[in-house]
């Protein structure tokens, strides 16, 4: 077998114990929690009797375990089961929450990887000069400022004060495409501003640090313009750990931006994790919880595969 | 000045200028009077309600394990979730009067056991069918079996026995209450087809309007009900949209997304008031905000503390620090004058350091810290609040000690189990349902413990007695009693704050619930 299919194979395998691993991780600390399900839902309404009652028919009073299997059993089968507090569907509820966060997640990626990367590249072309300096100045403000301030301020001076973009993100299917996009304007920018400084570092590193190599010299030598050595030979060469990093934030743009979804009411799956871990609606949760682990662990495979695939060295391992 | 005659239009809508002023003072502003007179004519014109257009409410209190079903709602999106496409049998109108909704009139046995509800004719449900006192027994069955899991069990349990007789639906008490259609006003009780037997969560009713979208935590669309009953809803299409984050809530009104927001922040009211086109109204209510004692339990079960935790609390302060005067101070009683029947002559429990180190050292309590447990989710400024009474309270000697909770299983894991913690009570429509919910012995959230024989019997009595004067004066003594030897320190009510857009009329006071008892969808219009 060619060692790279063999390598994806193992890579999946492991991919998936792991993500066993994760939803018994996750199944366990929710349970920890304090309080149940029916404890939540009914608050400080709760009467020993109507608790009683709400527990029965939740299937509280059975043992753990034997929910988990039964979870994990349906997970098998394909079905997510319903949740515990409002009784929809849970694999219909999380793939429309699951659409808004990727929809949101991939416009993001769409403006802030090429542009994260495209000044990253100048200021390696600007290197130590004025342009490199700003770059660096105002990606590097942005990514301290706490993203949920930056929400707030840009919600306010554009939205409220010039009314340019919408204070609410909020999408539906009854929308068109350009609605949507007009409606996550600013959480896009948000996003954008926050992601932008981690990849752009990255970028300039890399290929500042391959920039010391002969064959650069070389190239200059034979009378490449500054930028066409950059594109063609270092960016290349530099591929791998850009790669990563940019997996890393496409990651985050996807599981950790419940801060940004609370700010702009996102119908995202953030606040939905969050619902449901104060309501201890474990089947919710533990959907929630592996389809992120998925995620993670995905575009983590996918950073590997491509660094290896980019690097010959790693191609054609001894 | 543009402005200050949009101001002087609106009070006059409001009925809070008379015709006279405003013109005096509409010509204070240069202008003519026969330009007055029509400026008048259109004020007075915005006041008749005028139809359509798309009406969304901003609201805190959704998230997305939400459920239609009327038996699980304790926020504040599932409460307007039911306004929306669902009726009770009665409500309480903004004088705190009860008016009838699905029921035609309601009587009572001359003891007040009996209470007959003759429901309304040709009223129908969102799915067609029509709605038959069966729906209405059922309803009640389904909130008070042995079964339920419903919020409205509590109040349920006072039923002896249910029956339909024709279009009557009448109810027997195991006692006498005076104040039954009260409980029926409940917003847990919303008439479901047979009882919401079949689909409990289906978000069908016979409310005015009728669910379009469900979307728990994001969204709830609805549109008007064609067949609706009744002639005072006013709007197109509702929607509700769950903004849990108090700032994204303003700026959603302020960039005119929304067109009403609840749980306007004190703190920026007065700010957010001064804003072109937007109104933030406050409603005195009967909520309240309490640090509360279990009185059996030690050092809480002795009376010379309680007294002299009561005494070191003071009350204006955390008025005007924590409500930033949205609110009034709270005499140890969970009831004020909003209530009717409220006896007035009670004396105010003033801040007295002096009388708290007298009773503190008539406790003899050993000087030990008294771990007092709060939460952000208490009420809101909880921990700043605690922290001011722990300040006071070292003044006088008394050692408090704070101990932060998490929020997340607040309700759970502190409240109603530890012995001194702070929390808040949303109020009653009734000194009775109060009373009985947390103060009765036997009640299940009788939270500060207060156990006492003589109370219990005063509240029976008061609960059948039909004399308004004999019960006005139980009342009395009733709060007296939970004043001086309860385990209730109650240093605030809070107003209700909310903010709306000068685009809609009909506002009006109801202290009942917050949003005018929900009823914005049928009282308020476009102008």
């Amino acid at each position: 077998m060619h060692p790279i299919i063999k390598l994806v194979a193992q890579r999946l395998v492991l991919g998936i114990l792991l993500l066993v691993a994760a939803s018994i991780l996750i199944f366990g600390l929710t349970e920890a929690l304090p309080g149940d399900a029916a404890q939540a839902v009914l608050g400080q309404s709760a009467t020993a009797e109507s608790l009683a009652n709400l527990r029965e028919e939740m299937g509280l009073n059975r043992p753990a375990t034997t929910r988990y299997f039964e979870w994990f059993g349906g997970v098998l089968t394909g079905d997510l089961g319903v949740s515990l507090t409002n009784r929809l569907d849970i694999a219909e509820s999380v793939s429309k929450r699951l659409g808004n966060t990727l929809f949101l997640a991939f416009w993001a990626a769409l403006v802030s990887v090429p542009l994260a990367i495209f000044l990253g590249l100048l200021a390696v072309r600007y290197r130590n000069r004025w342009p490199d300096k700003l770059i660096s100045g105002i990606t590097l403000t942005t990514i301290s400022i706490p993203e949920f301030l930056i929400g707030y301020v840009l919600v306010y001076f554009l939205a409220v004060k010039l009314g340019f973009g919408s204070a609410l993100a909020m999408i539906n299917d009854s929308m068109t495409l350009w609605q949507k996009l007009q409606s996550i304007v600013l959480p896009v920018m948000v996003l954008t501003l926050v992601v932008l400084a981690h990849m752009m570092r990255m970028t300039r590193a890399a290929i500042l640090n391959v920039m010391q190599s002969a064959y650069i010299e070389t190239a200059e030598l034979k009378g490449l313009s500054t930028f066409n050595v950059i594109a063609k030979h270092a960016f290349p060469n530099a591929v791998s750990p850009i790669v990563n990093v940019v997996m890393l934030n496409l990651a985050y743009l996807v599981v950790g931006v419940v801060v940004i979804e609370v700010v702009f009411v996102y119908p995202g799956m953030g606040q939905f994790l969050v619902d449901a871990v104060t309501k201890r609606d474990v089947p919710v949760v533990l959907a929630c919880g592996v389809i992120f682990a998925a995620i993670y662990i995905g575009l983590n495979m996918l950073a590997d595969i491509i660094s290896i695939l980019s690097n010959p060295r790693l191609r054609h391992p001894k | 000045m543009n402005n200050e005659l949009e101001y002087l239009k609106k009070r006059v809508t409001e009925g809070k200028l008379s015709r006279r002023d405003f013109m005096g003072k509409a010509s204070a502003l240069g202008v003519t009077a026969a330009a007055a007179n029509l400026m008048m004519a259109d004020a007075v014109q915005a006041q008749t309600p005028k139809k359509g257009g798309d009406f969304k409410i901003g609201s805190v209190g959704g998230e997305s394990t939400n459920s239609l079903d009327p038996a699980t709602y304790a926020s504040q999106v599932p409460f307007h979730n039911g306004k929306q496409f669902g009726d009770t049998l009665v409500d309480v109108a903004g004088d705190g009067s009860i008016k009838n909704l699905l029921a035609e009139s309601v009587e009572s046995s001359a003891d007040a056991k009996t209470w007959m509800f003759k429901i309304r004719k040709d009223v129908e449900f969102h799915n067609g069918k029509t709605l038959t006192a069966e729906d209405v027994m059922k309803t009640m069955e389904r909130h008070s079996n042995e079964d339920s899991k419903s919020g409205a069990l509590g109040i349920m349990n006072g039923i002896d026995s249910m029956k339909v007789d024709g279009d009557t639906f009448s109810v027997t008490l195991k006692d006498a209450n005076a104040d039954l259609p009260y409980l029926m006003a409940d917003y847990h009780l919303i008439i479901q087809p047979n009882g919401g037997m079949d689909a409990p969560d289906a978000g069908i009713g016979t409310g005015p309007y009728k669910l379009e979208a469900n979307e728990p935590g994001v969204r709830h669309a609805y549109s008007k009900f064609e067949n609706y009953w009744a002639d005072d809803a006013h709007f197109d299409s509702v929607e509700i949209i769950v903004i849990n984050d108090a700032t994204a809530r303003t700026a959603a009104l302020q960039s005119g997304q929304v067109h009403i927001i609840n749980r306007v922040e004190p703190k920026v009211a007065g700010l957010l008031g001064r804003a072109p086109n937007i109104e933030v109204t406050s409603t005195a209510g009967r909520g309240h905000y309490v640090f509360i004692m279990h009185a059996d339990t030690a050092p809480f079960d002795n009376n010379e503390l309680r007294l002299a935790l009561k005494y070191a609390i003071n009350r204006e302060e955390l008025v005007e620090k924590i409500l930033q005067g949205y609110g009034s101070v709270g005499n140890d009683m969970p009831v004020n004058a909003s209530y009717p029947l409220f006896d007035e002559s009670i004396e105010q429990r003033a801040f007295d350091l002096a009388k708290a180190a007298e009773h503190y050292k008539k406790s003899g309590h050993d000087g030990s810290p008294i771990i007092l447990r709060v939460a952000d989710g208490a009420f809101p400024g909880a921990v700043d609040a605690a922290s001011l009474f722990q300040q006071t309270a070292a003044q006088a000697g008394i050692p408090l000690e704070i101990k932060r909770e998490p929020n997340d299983g607040y309700w759970s894991e502190v409240w109603n189990v530890q012995p001194f913690c702070a929390s808040y009570w949303g109020g009653r429509p009734v000194q009775d349902q109060m009373y009985s919910t947390a103060y009765l012995s036997t009640a299940d959230w009788n939270d500060t413990r207060f156990k006492n024989p003589e109370f219990d019997k005063m509240l029976l009595e008061a609960r059948g007695e039909l004399d308004t004067a004999k019960r006005k004066e139980i009342y009395s003594k009733m709060g007296r009693m939970v004043r001086d030897e309860g385990g209730l320190i109650c240093p605030m009510f809070n107003d209700f704050v909310e903010a709306h857009s000068t685009a809609l009329g009909g506002w009006g006071q109801n202290a009942n619930q917050e949003l005018m008892n929900g009823e914005i969808t049928r009282k308020m219009w476009f102008v």
